[in-house]
Protein backbone atom coordinates (compact mmCIF):
# COMPACT_ATOMS: atom_id res chain seq x y z
CA UNK A 1 0.00 0.00 0.00
CA UNK A 2 1.40 3.54 -0.76
CA UNK A 3 -0.28 5.54 1.57
CA UNK A 4 -1.30 9.05 1.15
CA UNK A 5 1.46 10.51 -0.47
CA UNK A 6 4.84 8.73 -0.22
CA UNK A 7 8.42 9.81 -2.44
CA UNK A 8 11.76 9.37 -2.48
CA UNK A 9 13.86 12.38 -1.17
CA UNK A 10 17.14 13.72 -1.36
CA UNK A 11 18.35 17.13 -0.65
CA UNK A 12 17.56 18.04 -4.23
CA UNK A 13 18.02 18.70 -7.30
CA UNK A 14 20.70 21.43 -7.05
CA UNK A 15 21.79 23.51 -10.87
CA UNK A 16 19.16 22.95 -12.66
CA UNK A 17 16.40 25.80 -11.99
CA UNK A 18 17.80 27.42 -15.05
CA UNK A 19 15.69 24.67 -17.35
CA UNK A 20 12.74 25.52 -15.03
CA UNK A 21 13.31 22.54 -12.89
CA UNK A 22 11.98 22.58 -9.18
CA UNK A 23 14.81 22.00 -6.52
CA UNK A 24 12.95 19.25 -4.73
CA UNK A 25 14.05 17.35 -1.64
CA UNK A 26 12.78 16.56 1.40
CA UNK A 27 10.20 18.80 2.58
CA UNK A 28 11.97 18.77 5.90
CA UNK A 29 15.18 18.76 5.64
CA UNK A 30 16.41 18.54 9.35
CA UNK A 31 14.36 15.41 9.78
CA UNK A 32 15.77 13.40 6.40
CA UNK A 33 18.85 14.72 7.79
CA UNK A 34 18.53 13.33 11.25
CA UNK A 35 17.72 9.89 9.77
CA UNK A 36 20.86 10.12 7.25
CA UNK A 37 22.84 11.01 10.43
CA UNK A 38 21.58 7.89 12.47
CA UNK A 39 22.67 5.65 10.08
CA UNK A 40 26.00 7.29 9.21
CA UNK A 41 24.74 7.63 5.52
CA UNK A 42 25.96 10.85 3.13
CA UNK A 43 23.54 13.96 3.99
CA UNK A 44 22.56 13.58 0.53
CA UNK A 45 21.19 9.65 0.80
CA UNK A 46 17.86 9.01 -0.26
CA UNK A 47 15.21 8.79 2.25
CA UNK A 48 11.77 7.66 1.74
CA UNK A 49 9.07 11.20 2.87
CA UNK A 50 5.61 9.76 3.92
CA UNK A 51 2.71 11.92 3.98
CA UNK A 52 0.34 11.71 7.41
CA UNK A 53 -0.69 8.01 6.58
CA UNK A 54 2.12 5.93 5.73
CA UNK A 55 2.35 3.79 3.57
CA UNK A 56 2.79 -0.33 4.11
CA UNK A 57 6.35 -1.60 3.51
CA UNK A 58 7.85 -5.50 3.01
CA UNK A 59 11.66 -5.73 2.77
CA UNK A 60 12.61 -8.05 0.47
CA UNK A 61 16.21 -8.20 1.91
CA UNK A 62 17.82 -7.26 5.82
CA UNK A 63 18.44 -3.62 5.93
CA UNK A 64 19.51 -0.72 9.04
CA UNK A 65 16.48 2.01 9.06
CA UNK A 66 14.86 4.49 11.31
CA UNK A 67 12.38 6.57 11.00
CA UNK A 68 12.03 10.39 12.00
CA UNK A 69 10.38 13.66 11.58
CA UNK A 70 6.54 13.15 12.13
CA UNK A 71 5.34 10.51 14.87
CA UNK A 72 3.03 8.41 12.78
CA UNK A 73 3.03 5.37 15.11
CA UNK A 74 5.66 2.72 13.39
CA UNK A 75 4.94 -0.46 14.04
CA UNK A 76 7.72 -3.29 12.29
CA UNK A 77 5.82 -6.91 12.64
CA UNK A 78 3.37 -5.28 15.02
CA UNK A 79 6.12 -4.29 17.70
CA UNK A 80 6.15 -0.41 18.53
CA UNK A 81 9.15 1.28 16.85
CA UNK A 82 10.53 4.87 18.29
CA UNK A 83 11.22 8.13 16.08
CA UNK A 84 15.37 8.52 15.79
CA UNK A 85 16.24 4.84 16.77
CA UNK A 86 17.81 2.93 13.90
CA UNK A 87 17.09 -0.59 13.85
CA UNK A 88 17.64 -3.77 11.92
CA UNK A 89 14.47 -5.43 9.64
CA UNK A 90 14.93 -8.72 9.02
CA UNK A 91 14.23 -10.04 5.24
CA UNK A 92 10.22 -10.67 4.62
CA UNK A 93 9.70 -7.88 8.02
CA UNK A 94 6.58 -5.61 7.11
CA UNK A 95 7.02 -2.19 8.52
CA UNK A 96 3.57 -0.03 8.79
CA UNK A 97 1.98 3.45 10.15
CA UNK A 98 -0.89 4.04 12.26
CA UNK A 99 -1.95 7.43 13.82
CA UNK A 100 -0.48 10.19 14.30
CA UNK A 101 0.97 11.72 17.06
CA UNK A 102 2.48 15.04 15.59
CA UNK A 103 3.58 16.53 12.38
CA UNK A 104 2.73 15.73 9.27
CA UNK A 105 5.54 14.27 7.50
CA UNK A 106 7.88 11.28 8.43
CA UNK A 107 10.16 10.09 6.61
CA UNK A 108 12.50 6.35 6.52
CA UNK A 109 15.99 6.22 6.46
CA UNK A 110 17.76 3.37 5.37
CA UNK A 111 21.32 2.02 5.37
CA UNK A 112 23.50 3.60 2.53
CA UNK A 113 20.16 5.58 1.41
CA UNK A 114 17.56 4.59 -1.24
CA UNK A 115 19.07 3.34 -4.98
CA UNK A 116 16.41 5.05 -7.48
CA UNK A 117 17.93 6.19 -10.50
CA UNK A 118 19.91 9.34 -10.46
CA UNK A 119 17.97 11.77 -12.64
CA UNK A 120 19.57 15.33 -13.25
CA UNK A 121 22.57 14.43 -10.46
CA UNK A 122 19.59 14.17 -8.01
CA UNK A 123 17.07 11.16 -6.91
CA UNK A 124 14.59 13.00 -5.63
CA UNK A 125 10.98 12.43 -7.46
CA UNK A 126 9.75 15.03 -8.82
CA UNK A 127 6.49 15.36 -11.21
CA UNK A 128 7.63 15.99 -14.97
CA UNK A 129 10.99 15.44 -14.11
CA UNK A 130 11.37 11.84 -12.64
CA UNK A 131 9.16 8.41 -13.93
CA UNK A 132 6.86 8.70 -10.78
CA UNK A 133 6.54 11.24 -8.75
CA UNK A 134 4.40 9.32 -5.85
CA UNK A 135 4.42 5.70 -4.61
CA UNK A 136 2.10 3.09 -5.98
CA UNK A 137 1.05 0.04 -4.41
CA UNK A 138 3.00 -2.53 -5.66
CA UNK A 139 6.56 -0.27 -6.73
CA UNK A 140 9.66 -2.09 -5.29
CA UNK A 141 12.15 0.09 -4.39
CA UNK A 142 15.79 -0.55 -4.24
CA UNK A 143 18.27 -0.18 -1.97
CA UNK A 144 22.28 -1.89 -1.37
CA UNK A 145 22.28 -4.71 0.99
CA UNK A 146 25.15 -3.98 3.38
CA UNK A 147 27.13 -4.82 6.88
CA UNK A 148 24.31 -4.22 8.78
CA UNK A 149 25.59 -3.08 12.61
CA UNK A 150 24.46 -4.61 15.32
CA UNK A 151 24.73 -1.77 17.62
CA UNK A 152 20.94 0.15 17.95
CA UNK A 153 21.68 3.77 17.20
CA UNK A 154 19.33 6.96 18.53
CA UNK A 155 19.49 10.23 19.29
CA UNK A 156 19.36 11.12 22.81
CA UNK A 157 18.48 14.78 22.64
CA UNK A 158 15.33 15.68 22.27
CA UNK A 159 15.07 16.97 19.01
CA UNK A 160 11.55 17.23 17.82
CA UNK A 161 10.31 20.26 19.42
CA UNK A 162 9.94 22.04 15.90
CA UNK A 163 7.55 19.32 15.08
CA UNK A 164 4.81 21.58 17.32
CA UNK A 165 6.29 24.54 17.07
CA UNK A 166 3.92 27.68 15.89
CA UNK A 167 6.03 29.68 14.95
CA UNK A 168 7.54 30.38 11.60
CA UNK A 169 10.43 32.60 10.74
CA UNK A 170 10.51 35.02 7.80
CA UNK A 171 12.38 37.14 6.10
CA UNK A 172 10.84 40.25 4.43
CA UNK A 173 10.57 39.15 0.31
CA UNK A 174 11.76 41.30 -2.54
CA UNK A 175 8.35 42.83 -2.60
CA UNK A 176 7.54 43.44 1.36
CA UNK A 177 8.43 46.68 1.62
CA UNK A 178 5.33 47.94 -1.39
CA UNK A 179 2.66 46.48 1.33
CA UNK A 180 0.44 48.89 3.25
CA UNK A 181 1.26 49.35 6.65
CA UNK A 182 -2.28 47.77 7.99
CA UNK A 183 -1.04 44.52 5.65
CA UNK A 184 2.64 44.98 7.51
CA UNK A 185 1.26 44.82 10.63
CA UNK A 186 -1.55 42.00 10.16
CA UNK A 187 1.66 39.80 9.18
CA UNK A 188 2.83 40.72 12.14
CA UNK A 189 0.57 40.05 14.24
CA UNK A 190 -2.21 37.84 12.82
CA UNK A 191 -2.68 33.98 13.06
CA UNK A 192 -2.65 31.94 9.74
CA UNK A 193 -3.23 28.26 9.35
CA UNK A 194 -2.41 25.66 6.62
CA UNK A 195 -4.86 25.43 3.89
CA UNK A 196 -6.07 22.48 2.47
CA UNK A 197 -4.73 22.82 -1.52
CA UNK A 198 -1.53 22.52 0.03
CA UNK A 199 1.28 20.10 -1.49
CA UNK A 200 4.66 19.68 -2.02
CA UNK A 201 4.93 22.47 -4.32
CA UNK A 202 3.06 25.27 -2.40
CA UNK A 203 1.01 25.70 0.89
CA UNK A 204 -2.02 28.09 0.79
CA UNK A 205 -2.79 29.81 3.84
CA UNK A 206 -6.43 30.25 4.93
CA UNK A 207 -6.42 33.73 5.62
CA UNK A 208 -6.17 36.16 3.54
CA UNK A 209 -4.13 40.05 3.36
CA UNK A 210 -5.94 42.61 1.50
CA UNK A 211 -3.76 43.03 -2.03
CA UNK A 212 -3.73 46.32 -3.65
CA UNK A 213 -0.31 45.69 -5.41
CA UNK A 214 0.46 44.97 -8.68
CA UNK A 215 1.72 42.31 -10.17
CA UNK A 216 5.52 42.41 -10.80
CA UNK A 217 7.67 41.24 -13.97
CA UNK A 218 8.25 37.45 -13.73
CA UNK A 219 10.72 37.22 -11.39
CA UNK A 220 13.05 34.45 -9.21
CA UNK A 221 10.93 32.31 -6.76
CA UNK A 222 12.80 30.15 -4.23
CA UNK A 223 11.31 27.24 -1.72
CA UNK A 224 10.12 29.25 0.92
CA UNK A 225 8.95 32.52 -1.05
CA UNK A 226 6.03 33.71 -0.06
CA UNK A 227 3.63 35.03 -3.03
CA UNK A 228 0.32 37.37 -2.82
CA UNK A 229 -2.10 36.06 -5.08
CA UNK A 230 -4.72 39.10 -6.78
CA UNK A 231 -7.31 37.47 -4.49
CA UNK A 232 -5.07 38.01 -1.66
CA UNK A 233 -3.98 34.80 -1.08
CA UNK A 234 -1.32 33.81 0.23
CA UNK A 235 1.32 30.35 -1.30
CA UNK A 236 4.73 29.74 0.09
CA UNK A 237 6.29 27.85 -2.28
CA UNK A 238 7.35 24.65 -1.35
CA UNK A 239 10.22 21.84 -2.73
CA UNK A 240 8.33 21.33 -5.91
CA UNK A 241 7.46 24.60 -6.67
CA UNK A 242 8.28 27.00 -10.06
CA UNK A 243 11.48 28.45 -10.54
CA UNK A 244 9.98 32.01 -11.67
CA UNK A 245 6.71 33.70 -10.72
CA UNK A 246 4.82 36.47 -11.55
CA UNK A 247 3.16 37.47 -7.96
CA UNK A 248 4.63 39.86 -5.25
CA UNK A 249 7.02 37.93 -3.08
CA UNK A 250 6.34 39.27 0.00
CA UNK A 251 8.05 37.25 2.53
CA UNK A 252 11.14 34.59 2.55
CA UNK A 253 10.38 31.93 4.80
CA UNK A 254 13.45 30.72 7.07
CA UNK A 255 14.72 27.55 5.86
CA UNK A 256 14.18 26.33 9.66
CA UNK A 257 10.74 27.42 9.14
CA UNK A 258 10.18 25.57 5.87
CA UNK A 259 10.76 22.57 8.18
CA UNK A 260 8.23 23.49 10.88
CA UNK A 261 6.01 24.34 7.81
CA UNK A 262 6.56 20.91 6.35
CA UNK A 263 5.43 19.38 10.09
CA UNK A 264 1.83 21.50 9.79
CA UNK A 265 -1.73 19.62 9.22
CA UNK A 266 -4.08 21.63 7.07
CA UNK A 267 -5.96 23.79 9.73
CA UNK A 268 -3.53 23.83 12.05
CA UNK A 269 -2.63 27.62 13.45
CA UNK A 270 0.94 29.62 13.54
CA UNK A 271 2.25 32.82 13.58
CA UNK A 272 4.57 34.26 11.26
CA UNK A 273 7.88 36.48 12.75
CA UNK A 274 9.22 38.79 10.58
CA UNK A 275 13.27 38.27 11.11
CA UNK A 276 16.12 40.68 9.50
CA UNK A 277 18.88 39.68 7.92
CA UNK A 278 22.10 40.36 9.86
CA UNK B 1 27.06 54.47 -8.10
CA UNK B 2 24.51 53.48 -9.91
CA UNK B 3 21.24 52.42 -9.43
CA UNK B 4 20.88 49.46 -11.04
CA UNK B 5 21.53 46.50 -10.11
CA UNK B 6 19.87 46.47 -7.06
CA UNK B 7 21.33 44.08 -4.71
CA UNK B 8 19.70 42.24 -1.91
CA UNK B 9 19.47 39.01 -0.10
CA UNK B 10 16.26 36.36 -0.64
CA UNK B 11 16.63 34.45 2.21
CA UNK B 12 19.71 32.29 3.55
CA UNK B 13 21.04 30.72 0.16
CA UNK B 14 20.19 33.78 -2.28
CA UNK B 15 21.01 36.98 -3.73
CA UNK B 16 18.82 38.83 -5.74
CA UNK B 17 20.19 41.57 -8.34
CA UNK B 18 17.37 43.32 -9.52
CA UNK B 19 18.01 45.42 -13.01
CA UNK B 20 15.77 48.09 -14.65
CA UNK B 21 12.30 46.88 -14.27
CA UNK B 22 11.53 46.65 -18.02
CA UNK B 23 10.93 44.22 -20.60
CA UNK B 24 13.67 44.85 -23.48
CA UNK B 25 16.59 43.07 -25.10
CA UNK B 26 18.33 45.73 -23.97
CA UNK B 27 17.85 44.63 -20.24
CA UNK B 28 18.23 41.31 -20.99
CA UNK B 29 21.64 41.52 -22.49
CA UNK B 30 22.87 43.78 -19.49
CA UNK B 31 21.17 40.50 -17.33
CA UNK B 32 22.88 37.70 -19.25
CA UNK B 33 26.25 39.84 -19.42
CA UNK B 34 26.68 40.15 -15.60
CA UNK B 35 25.50 36.24 -15.04
CA UNK B 36 28.27 34.91 -17.70
CA UNK B 37 31.00 37.64 -15.33
CA UNK B 38 29.43 35.80 -12.03
CA UNK B 39 29.87 32.93 -12.73
CA UNK B 40 33.25 32.33 -14.73
CA UNK B 41 34.95 35.33 -12.82
CA UNK B 42 33.27 36.01 -9.48
CA UNK B 43 31.32 33.24 -7.75
CA UNK B 44 32.96 29.44 -7.54
CA UNK B 45 31.60 26.58 -9.27
CA UNK B 46 28.57 24.91 -8.45
CA UNK B 47 26.85 27.81 -7.38
CA UNK B 48 23.71 28.59 -9.74
CA UNK B 49 22.80 32.41 -10.81
CA UNK B 50 19.33 31.84 -12.79
CA UNK B 51 18.12 35.14 -14.54
CA UNK B 52 14.43 36.24 -15.56
CA UNK B 53 13.82 39.12 -17.78
CA UNK B 54 15.02 41.56 -15.34
CA UNK B 55 16.30 39.98 -12.93
CA UNK B 56 19.47 37.35 -11.35
CA UNK B 57 19.78 35.38 -8.39
CA UNK B 58 22.34 33.69 -6.89
CA UNK B 59 21.32 30.69 -5.46
CA UNK B 60 24.19 28.43 -3.01
CA UNK B 61 23.49 24.81 -2.04
CA UNK B 62 23.96 25.39 1.47
CA UNK B 63 24.75 28.99 2.88
CA UNK B 64 25.67 32.13 1.35
CA UNK B 65 29.58 32.34 1.07
CA UNK B 66 29.14 36.38 0.52
CA UNK B 67 28.87 38.86 3.40
CA UNK B 68 27.23 42.02 3.42
CA UNK B 69 30.66 43.77 2.88
CA UNK B 70 31.52 41.37 -0.07
CA UNK B 71 28.10 43.11 -1.76
CA UNK B 72 29.37 46.27 -1.81
CA UNK B 73 32.53 44.84 -3.42
CA UNK B 74 30.17 42.18 -5.69
CA UNK B 75 28.64 45.81 -6.87
CA UNK B 76 31.82 47.66 -7.48
CA UNK B 77 33.35 44.78 -9.41
CA UNK B 78 30.11 44.38 -11.80
CA UNK B 79 30.27 47.87 -12.25
CA UNK B 80 33.76 48.00 -13.25
CA UNK B 81 33.15 45.47 -16.15
CA UNK B 82 32.80 46.60 -19.45
CA UNK B 83 29.57 44.61 -20.75
CA UNK B 84 29.69 43.38 -24.42
CA UNK B 85 26.72 44.37 -26.43
CA UNK B 86 26.66 41.75 -28.99
CA UNK B 87 27.08 37.41 -28.24
CA UNK B 88 26.81 34.92 -30.19
CA UNK B 89 23.56 32.97 -30.04
CA UNK B 90 21.47 30.58 -31.86
CA UNK B 91 18.60 31.21 -34.05
CA UNK B 92 15.95 27.95 -33.92
CA UNK B 93 13.60 27.27 -36.60
CA UNK B 94 10.79 25.33 -34.43
CA UNK B 95 8.36 23.44 -36.64
CA UNK B 96 4.75 24.59 -35.57
CA UNK B 97 1.28 22.55 -37.18
CA UNK B 98 -1.76 24.88 -37.25
CA UNK B 99 -3.99 22.74 -38.20
CA UNK B 100 -7.51 22.98 -36.41
CA UNK B 101 -7.47 19.78 -34.96
CA UNK B 102 -4.41 21.59 -32.47
CA UNK B 103 -5.22 25.08 -32.62
CA UNK B 104 -8.88 24.62 -31.15
CA UNK B 105 -8.66 28.63 -30.21
CA UNK B 106 -7.92 29.64 -33.80
CA UNK B 107 -11.44 30.79 -34.72
CA UNK B 108 -11.83 32.28 -31.33
CA UNK B 109 -9.06 34.80 -31.87
CA UNK B 110 -9.74 35.55 -35.32
CA UNK B 111 -13.55 36.65 -34.56
CA UNK B 112 -12.48 38.76 -32.12
CA UNK B 113 -9.20 40.25 -33.34
CA UNK B 114 -11.07 39.99 -36.88
CA UNK B 115 -8.13 38.40 -38.70
CA UNK B 116 -8.19 35.54 -41.31
CA UNK B 117 -7.14 32.36 -39.16
CA UNK B 118 -4.27 32.45 -42.22
CA UNK B 119 -3.44 36.18 -41.43
CA UNK B 120 -3.04 35.03 -37.56
CA UNK B 121 -0.53 31.91 -38.52
CA UNK B 122 1.74 34.02 -40.70
CA UNK B 123 2.39 36.68 -37.95
CA UNK B 124 2.54 33.87 -35.78
CA UNK B 125 5.03 32.22 -38.36
CA UNK B 126 6.94 35.39 -39.75
CA UNK B 127 8.14 36.81 -35.90
CA UNK B 128 11.18 36.56 -34.89
CA UNK B 129 11.37 35.85 -30.57
CA UNK B 130 14.04 36.41 -28.31
CA UNK B 131 14.25 33.46 -25.49
CA UNK B 132 14.10 35.49 -22.06
CA UNK B 133 14.32 32.34 -20.21
CA UNK B 134 13.55 29.61 -18.93
CA UNK B 135 11.25 28.77 -16.43
CA UNK B 136 7.14 27.82 -14.53
CA UNK B 137 7.72 24.15 -16.10
CA UNK B 138 10.82 22.26 -16.95
CA UNK B 139 11.66 23.37 -20.40
CA UNK B 140 8.68 26.16 -20.68
CA UNK B 141 10.50 29.20 -22.75
CA UNK B 142 9.66 32.94 -21.71
CA UNK B 143 10.03 34.53 -25.56
CA UNK B 144 9.56 38.03 -26.06
CA UNK B 145 8.53 39.27 -30.14
CA UNK B 146 5.02 38.67 -30.45
CA UNK B 147 3.33 40.29 -32.65
CA UNK B 148 1.26 43.48 -31.04
CA UNK B 149 -1.86 41.99 -33.37
CA UNK B 150 -1.86 39.09 -31.91
CA UNK B 151 -2.15 40.12 -28.41
CA UNK B 152 -4.54 38.69 -26.54
CA UNK B 153 -6.22 37.74 -23.30
CA UNK B 154 -5.54 34.79 -20.91
CA UNK B 155 -8.84 32.50 -21.25
CA UNK B 156 -11.39 33.77 -18.45
CA UNK B 157 -11.10 29.73 -17.20
CA UNK B 158 -7.97 28.64 -16.95
CA UNK B 159 -8.11 24.46 -18.73
CA UNK B 160 -7.48 21.80 -16.76
CA UNK B 161 -5.23 19.88 -18.95
CA UNK B 162 -3.42 21.51 -22.24
CA UNK B 163 -1.53 18.62 -24.09
CA UNK B 164 2.33 18.77 -24.64
CA UNK B 165 3.55 20.98 -27.56
CA UNK B 166 0.37 23.13 -27.39
CA UNK B 167 1.32 26.30 -28.73
CA UNK B 168 0.07 28.95 -26.68
CA UNK B 169 -0.82 33.58 -26.79
CA UNK B 170 -1.29 35.10 -23.67
CA UNK B 171 -1.22 38.66 -23.00
CA UNK B 172 1.63 40.14 -24.60
CA UNK B 173 3.98 36.63 -24.59
CA UNK B 174 3.64 32.99 -26.85
CA UNK B 175 5.05 29.88 -25.78
CA UNK B 176 4.72 25.83 -26.22
CA UNK B 177 3.78 23.80 -23.41
CA UNK B 178 6.63 21.63 -22.71
CA UNK B 179 4.68 19.08 -20.92
CA UNK B 180 1.10 18.66 -20.23
CA UNK B 181 -0.36 21.01 -17.64
CA UNK B 182 -2.72 23.14 -16.73
CA UNK B 183 -2.77 26.11 -18.60
CA UNK B 184 -4.45 29.59 -18.96
CA UNK B 185 -3.26 30.32 -22.52
CA UNK B 186 -5.20 30.02 -25.98
CA UNK B 187 -3.89 27.36 -27.63
CA UNK B 188 -2.98 28.24 -32.20
CA UNK B 189 -0.88 24.96 -32.83
CA UNK B 190 0.89 22.26 -31.27
CA UNK B 191 4.55 21.85 -31.56
CA UNK B 192 6.36 18.10 -31.90
CA UNK B 193 10.14 19.06 -30.83
CA UNK B 194 11.21 18.27 -27.50
CA UNK B 195 11.98 21.06 -25.37
CA UNK B 196 12.84 18.97 -21.77
CA UNK B 197 14.56 15.53 -21.52
CA UNK B 198 15.86 14.88 -17.54
CA UNK B 199 17.53 11.72 -19.35
CA UNK B 200 20.03 14.36 -21.39
CA UNK B 201 22.65 17.13 -19.65
CA UNK B 202 21.18 19.96 -20.53
CA UNK B 203 18.44 18.70 -20.48
CA UNK B 204 16.75 21.76 -22.52
CA UNK B 205 19.13 23.11 -25.99
CA UNK B 206 17.32 26.50 -26.12
CA UNK B 207 18.23 28.56 -23.35
CA UNK B 208 18.03 32.80 -22.23
CA UNK B 209 19.44 34.93 -25.33
CA UNK B 210 18.77 32.54 -28.20
CA UNK B 211 15.97 33.57 -31.23
CA UNK B 212 13.30 31.51 -32.53
CA UNK B 213 11.41 31.53 -35.72
CA UNK B 214 8.41 29.10 -35.98
CA UNK B 215 7.35 27.64 -39.56
CA UNK B 216 4.13 25.94 -40.54
CA UNK B 217 4.34 22.25 -40.95
CA UNK B 218 0.64 19.94 -41.95
CA UNK B 219 0.14 17.36 -39.59
CA UNK B 220 1.68 14.58 -41.75
CA UNK B 221 4.75 16.21 -41.03
CA UNK B 222 3.57 17.06 -37.39
CA UNK B 223 3.44 13.00 -37.25
CA UNK B 224 6.62 12.39 -38.83
CA UNK B 225 9.05 14.76 -36.60
CA UNK B 226 7.07 13.19 -33.59
CA UNK B 227 8.27 9.69 -34.91
CA UNK B 228 11.91 11.15 -35.23
CA UNK B 229 11.38 12.34 -31.40
CA UNK B 230 10.26 9.06 -30.55
CA UNK B 231 13.39 7.36 -31.88
CA UNK B 232 15.21 9.57 -30.24
CA UNK B 233 16.92 10.73 -33.30
CA UNK B 234 15.39 14.52 -33.52
CA UNK B 235 17.97 17.50 -34.15
CA UNK B 236 16.74 20.87 -33.59
CA UNK B 237 17.66 23.13 -37.00
CA UNK B 238 19.19 25.95 -36.23
CA UNK B 239 22.04 28.41 -37.17
CA UNK B 240 24.08 30.85 -35.31
CA UNK B 241 23.10 34.13 -34.37
CA UNK B 242 25.00 37.09 -34.20
CA UNK B 243 22.50 39.77 -31.67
Amino acid sequence: MPGLYSSIQDLGRFGFRKYGVPLSGAMDQRAAGMANLLLQNEPNAAVLEITLQGPVLMFQEAAEIVVTGADLSPVLDGEKLFNNHTVPVKEGQVLKFGGRISGFRAYVGIKNGFQSPKILKSRSWCKGVTPHHRMEKGMEIPFLKGDISASEKFSTVRSDAYLTSEVIEAFPGPEFELLSASEKERLRKGHFSVGKDSDRMGIRFQEKLQNSLAPIITGPVLPGTVQLTPSGVMISLMRDGQTTGGYPRILQITEEGMDILAQKLPGEELYIKLVNYL
Amino acid sequence: MQEFPKISRMGERAILLQFEPEISEKVLKKVLAYQKILQEKILKEGVEVINTYNSLLITYNTAIEITYDGFLQLKEELERTKIQDNFKSHLFHIPVCYDQKFGIDLQEISQAKELQIREIIGLHSTALYTVYFTGFLPGFLYLGGLPEELHFSRREHPRLEVPKGAVGIGEKQTGIYPQKSPGGWNIIGNSPVPLFDPYLDPPCEIKAGDKMRFYEVSLEEHQEILEVVEKGEFKFRKEEYDG
